[in-house]
Formats: structure tokens, sequence, C-alpha cells
């Protein structure tokens, strides 16, 4: 056991944290600079990073573990990075592990509607679907059941926006629209969906430990500098504690995120997911939390739009609810106890 | 980055799970009633003596100079087992280890570790609770002795204790930091006079308070120089602070593998909101039992005594509370005439966010210390 990060695995978290210091929004009105954003798409690109669970690796396995994304995953939220990771990631392991061809070009996953889990028609039509992370996406994959497990089908882009996210636009599909099966592709059987969907918890854990980092840094910044009864409102012990207690909870997320990208490839596939699932239970909690706390500790000027705080709390509520935000994750805690029903 | 085993952590793992299978002593896992201390005493002889206790502490003083890691292995194990958690002793062994010579460390970690002697802890005082430094106890020269004239309270094991890490005024001319030294004092002295203190959940060996009226203590037992006092007590409180170095882990595994089972036994008799403070005494546990993984994997690069001492029991306190509702919820009070055991349980948490520093104390310690935040 020595779950200290390895060398490369250091570098990597250094690249990321270096391409969104240096093009990462600083400022809200930073989001609405094309040019900025377009900089970031193309150092992002450039690296390779959405490949990372492509397959290329030993025995048709991905080029890295799960661990090397979430580094990814967690600087590209603490930078409140506006670039697509999340959704090609995960549309890049779904083909993965069905053995379908590498995408013709960017695409992602669409989500049920509540977010909870993957797309998935039921005989023939898709009653609705969300497209997330869909900026520049051409296509996005969504399930099909079938006799012999779930089958890969693609949907056709809507108008992706900033809903919830200012950082990672949606689209809802055309409900005309049916899904068109992808060729080549196999059947996504049991095993694969929890692994599919440890990864996906997995990663949004880690965009939650990188969004509480990054919340917390502007909020210590800002809680050092205002001033108010002739003191920093960062020396008040009020402010100190509920500041103290978001690092907590940041540091506990942190700890039960790593092994959940740790799990998704190390343990099997059941552990996998109930280790992914008590990190979302976690790590959900503790980010609304401590988005919550960052917010008060900028008081009015933190209910205002042009403060960041509410980029990183609306952030971490997507983060949250893919995959099942709370409850339903510590529901499925419960089930590896073999207890029913949370 | 790996939280799977080595081959030879597996091997490790392997013969510990093997011998917890003869040897668990089936104490509770934690505080609940009187019988469990005598049984600790006994239960931290068999550890060591079968290689189960103080893995990562140095082979001089009889520990075994492993990595730390192994602490956290055994942690896993002695809760997948539902044997009593190790002892808590790492704070004695490092704050000594860290300010004592090599004839202090000599003379009196070997019986620390190996449980042949056992050590209360002399901070706290009826004036000096989270203000530590203000403490009134003093330690007299005369001849080669100090004489020690106070109160000691909140003394954990202060009734079965042969020694006391003792931390006294020696120097009254100096700021209130400066002035205190630390000593190891036998407890068994006519100067001391030892009274058990009743806790919340009624037991009494846990707990003490202690008036020293002329005991003796020998200067060569000064543990660090004159002064020195204030900087072993942080040391010390650091490392009380490491659920890593307490061995909670296995405490708070033992006591939610115990609530599953009820609620696996008799799944109809928990309603949701029953359920949903046992799901989250599990998450909170597991949350842990990880983050002493990564802290004591952290310790590869060196040990340090440092603020995060303080991120860690802030989080441990949360686990010990969080847990300590599951049991009232799920144990059940015995208000029907049944087992109260789980209610002294959930009791006995409240005092974790008191001992080793309150959590206010805790949170000032992350906000000065960790995120840099200016001085009131």
């Amino acid at each position: 056991m020595d779950v200290r990060l390895s060398a490369d695995q250091q570098a990597l978290r250094d690249a990321v944290a270096q391409a969104v210091d240096r093009l990462g929004p600083r400022t809200v009105a930073d989001l609405d600079d094309p040019a900025r954003a377009d900089r970031l798409e193309a150092v992002v690109d450039g690296a390779g990073w959405r490949e990372l669970r492509a397959a290329g690796g030993a025995a048709g396995g991905p080029l890295t573990s799960g661990v090397e994304a979430a580094i990814v995953a967690e600087e590209l939220g603490r930078g409140l990075a506006d670039v697509p990771f999340l959704g090609p990631t995960l549309a890049a392991e779904l083909r993965r592990l069905t053995g379908a061809p590498p995408a013709p070009g960017p695409e992602t996953v669409a989500f049920a509607p509540d977010l909870s889990g993957p797309a998935c028609a039921v005989g023939g039509g898709l009653p609705a679907a969300v497209a997330v992370d869909a900026a520049g996406a051409r296509q996005a994959l969504a399930l099909v059941a079938s006799a012999d497990g779930d089958r890969l089908a693609t949907l056709a882009p809507g108008r992706a926006e900033p809903r919830l996210d200012l950082t990672r636009p949606t689209w809802a599909s055309d409900p005309a629209a049916a899904p068109a099966p992808l060729a080549g592709a196999g059947a996504l059987g049991d095993d694969a969906l929890s692994r599919w969907t440890a990864l996906g918890l997995a990663l949004t854990c880690a965009d939650l430990v990188g969004v509480m980092r990054g919340a917390l840094s502007l909020a210590c910044d800002y809680a050092a500098g205002r001033r108010q009864y002739d003191a920093p409102i960062g020396s008040f012990q009020a402010v100190q504690h509920l500041l103290a207690d978001a690092f907590v909870a940041m540091e506990g997320s942190r700890s039960v995120a790593l092994h959940a990208a740790w799990a998704v490839d190390a343990l099997g596939a059941p552990e996998a997911l109930s280790a992914a699932a008590l990190a979302k239970a976690y790590c959900a909690r503790a980010g609304r939390d401590v988005c919550e706390a960052v917010i008060q500790v900028h008081g009015g000027i933190g209910n205002t739009w042009d403060c960041l705080a509410h980029v990183y709390l609306r952030r971490a509520l997507l983060s949250s609810d893919l995959f099942g935000g709370v409850g339903p994750n510590l529901g499925r805690v419960l089930a590896h106890h073999g207890i029913g029903g949370a | 980055m790996d939280f799977g085993d080595s081959p030879a952590e597996r091997a490790f793992r392997l013969r510990l799970r093997g011998w917890l299978e003869e040897h668990n002593p089936g104490l509770p896992a934690s505080s609940t009633d009187d019988e469990y201390w005598a049984g600790m005493a006994r239960w931290h002889r068999e550890l060591y003596d079968a290689g189960f206790f103080g893995m990562s502490w140095p082979t001089a003083i009889g520990g075994q100079g492993m990595e730390s890691v192994y602490e956290a292995i055994a942690d896993q194990e002695l809760a997948a087992a539902g044997a009593p958690p190790r002892p808590s002793l790492g704070y004695l062994v490092w704050g000594i280890l860290e300010h004592g010579s090599d004839d202090i460390q000599a003379r009196l970690l070997p019986g620390i570790v190996n449980g042949r002697d056992r050590w209360c802890q002399g901070f706290s005082e009826p004036d000096a609770g989270s203000d530590l430094a203000s403490l009134r106890t003093r330690a007299d020269r005369d001849g080669d002795d100090y004489v020690i004239t106070g109160h000691k309270v909140w003394t954990s094991y202060s009734d079965d204790a042969e020694w006391c890490l003792l931390l006294a005024r020696t120097d009254h001319d100096v700021p209130k930091h400066q002035g205190i030294s630390a000593f190891a004092l036998a407890m068994d002295q006519p100067g001391v006079q030892r009274r058990p203190l009743r806790m919340i959940n009624g037991i009494t060996k846990e707990f003490g308070e202690v008036v020293f009226d002329g005991a003796r203590v020998r200067a060569a037992d000064m543990i660090g120089a004159p002064g020195e006092g204030w900087a072993l007590a942080m040391t010390v409180v650091s490392h009380e602070r490491e659920p890593g170095e307490l061995g909670y882990v296995a405490r708070y595994g033992k006591l939610v593998k115990e609530l599953v089972a009820r609620v696996r036994k008799e799944p109809g008799a928990y309603g949701p909101e029953q359920v949903r403070e046992l799901a989250w005494a599990i998450v909170e546990a597991d949350m842990l039992r990880l983050h002493v993984c990564r802290r004591l994997s952290d310790r590869l690069d060196g040990i340090s005594h440092g603020p995060e001492g303080s991120v860690d029991k802030l989080l441990m306190t949360a686990v010990e509370q969080t847990v300590g509702h599951a049991a009232l919820v799920v144990g059940g009070t015995g208000v029907d005439g049944g087992d109260d055991t789980w209610l002294k349980a959930y009791l006995y948490s409240r005092a974790q966010s008191v001992m080793g520093g309150t959590s206010q104390i805790q949170r000032n310690l992350v906000a000065r210390r960790i995120l840099g935040l200016p001085a009131a």
C-alpha cells in the first residue's frame, strides 16, 4: 500500500494545473471570452487527456488507470475549465467496453433527465435525454435495451447551452428523433455497466474535490482581504470555523475520491461500484456544503452573478447529480452491505 | 498510487487474520463498561507478544521498524474480525521519541510499547482546559528531585497507570508557554491522590483526577530540557489527534459491523430514517479507513508533527459522532428494559469533540496554520 501519487502522476497533475491556471476563467466575464476558451480547448485537445480511457493499453484495457483520469478531472474542476472532459472520457470508455470503433469526432454521453444514469431507450423510443458536457459534441451516446444487454446508439446534437453549470453546457434531446444504433459495437454487460458507472462516479467525485479546492481558495483570499470592523473578516473566529470545516470536508472527500479512482480498475466490478458510490455520497454532500459556505463568506458579493462563487456551486451541483447524488448512492452502499432500500 | 497490498503486506495481513481467529477476546469496541479497561491491558500484551503492536516504531524501543502502512492494515483486519482496537499509545511514544534523551527513551519506552507499564497523561487542570498553557501545577527543585503540587483532571486511565507524563510549571518568571517542563512521574507514592471520575455513560475506570501534594520526581526524569514542556505537549497532542495513531479505524469498523448485522437480521424493524443514519455511519467509517491509508502512506516521506492532526481529529470526530447517532437509533437506548450498551457507546461519542483539544480549538488551528487566515 502506497497511496502517494507517483512521479508521473504528479507530473500529469502539474501539467493540467498549469494549463487551467494559464487559460481557465479567472472571472465570470472570462466565461464569455471565446478566444481564451479556444486556447484552453487547443491545449486540452493536444495533450490527449480526453483519450486516457480509450483502448490502447495492455489486453485491450484503457491507456491509463482511473487514477490518471481522476487527476485530470480534479484539476479541471479546480480551475473551472470550460472545455469538455467528463463527457468525452465517458464516451470513450463506453466505446472501449463494447469494442466499438473510435468516435468519428467529438462526442459525449446522454443521461436520463434526472441525470442519475445513462439515457436508455426501451422498445424503440427514447423518452427524454440530456447530453452533458456537450460543448462541441457532434453526437451523444445513449443506450438501447436489447435481449442480450444494452447496445450503444447515437443521438444527433442539439444546441448546447450553459444551464445549470456555466462551464459545461448541456442539451436536451429531440423527443422525435430516434437513437441510431451504433454499428460494430457489442453489448454492454452488467459488469461493464457497473465499471462504467464506477468510472463516472469516480470522475465526478474528483471534479467535486477540485471544485471544493478552487472555491475554498477563492474564499480564503477574499476573507484575508475583505475588511469589516477595521479587521480582515478572515480574522473572525466565526468565519475561520466555517472555512476550517469546509477544508476538512474537502480533505475527507479527497481520501474517498482517490480510493474510488483506484478501485475502478483494481477491484472487482461490484466492489468498484460500491467504493465509488460511497465516495460519491460523501463528496456530493461535502461539495454542496463547501460551496454554500464559500458563498456565505463572500456575503452580499457572493450573491451576485459577477462573483465566481456561484460558478463553483453550479458546477458542484451538476457533478453531484450525475450518476445520482447523496440518496441513490447511499442506497448503493446499503445494498452492497445486504440492506435494501435507503 | 496503490491501495492494494504488496506481497509482504498481504502475508502480514493473512498472518494477523489467522491469529485473530484464535485470539479475539470479544471485548466491546469502546468504553461501555468497566471491564473494558482491564481487558484492554491484557489485549495489549497479547497483541504485542504476537508481533501485532507497535510495528512501525523503532526496534530499539521494542517496535519492529516497519512502514506505517502496516498499522493501517492491522486496523483493517481488527475491524473486519470485530476485534477490539489496538491500544492508543502512539502519541506518548512519539512525544518521548521526539523530546526525550537517549537515557529517557531507553528507560521508559520499552515498557510503554510492550504493555508492561501503563501510563496516563497529566495535562489538563480544572482551570487549564483549552488554555492548557495557563496550567498551575508546579514543580519546585529540591536537591536531585522536583516536588510537585497541583491538580490534574480529565486524566484518562489515572486510576490504573504506573506512570504519568506530567506537565508542570518550573519557571514562573517567563511567558506562560516557556515556563512548562515535562516529567515522567511514578504514580504509586504518598504525594499522589487519585480519584475516579464518572463519565456521562456511567463508567468510572477511564476518567480520573489526580491531586499532587508533595509528590516527588527525580530531575533525571524530566523529559526534554527545562521549559521544553510546551513543545513536547504540542508533539503529543498532534499525534493524539491522529486516527492512524489511535487505531480508531478498528473501533468504528467494529461498531458499524455490529449495527449492520442487527439491521440485516431484522430488516423490517428499522425505518428509512434509521437506515439512513446507518448508511452515513458506514460511509464515514470507511472514509476514515481510507484517509488513514493516505496519511500513513505520506509517512513514507517522513513523519510530520504538524497541524494536519487537527484536520484528522475533526474528521475522526465526525465519524465517532455519526457512528454514535447510528448506535442510538439502530441499537436503541435500552429504555424498554433491554441492553443499554448502545446508549453508552453513543454517550461516550460526545467526548470525542472535547478530548485531545476541542473541535473549536482544532478549527482555530486549521484556519490559522493550514489556511493561513489572519490572526484576530
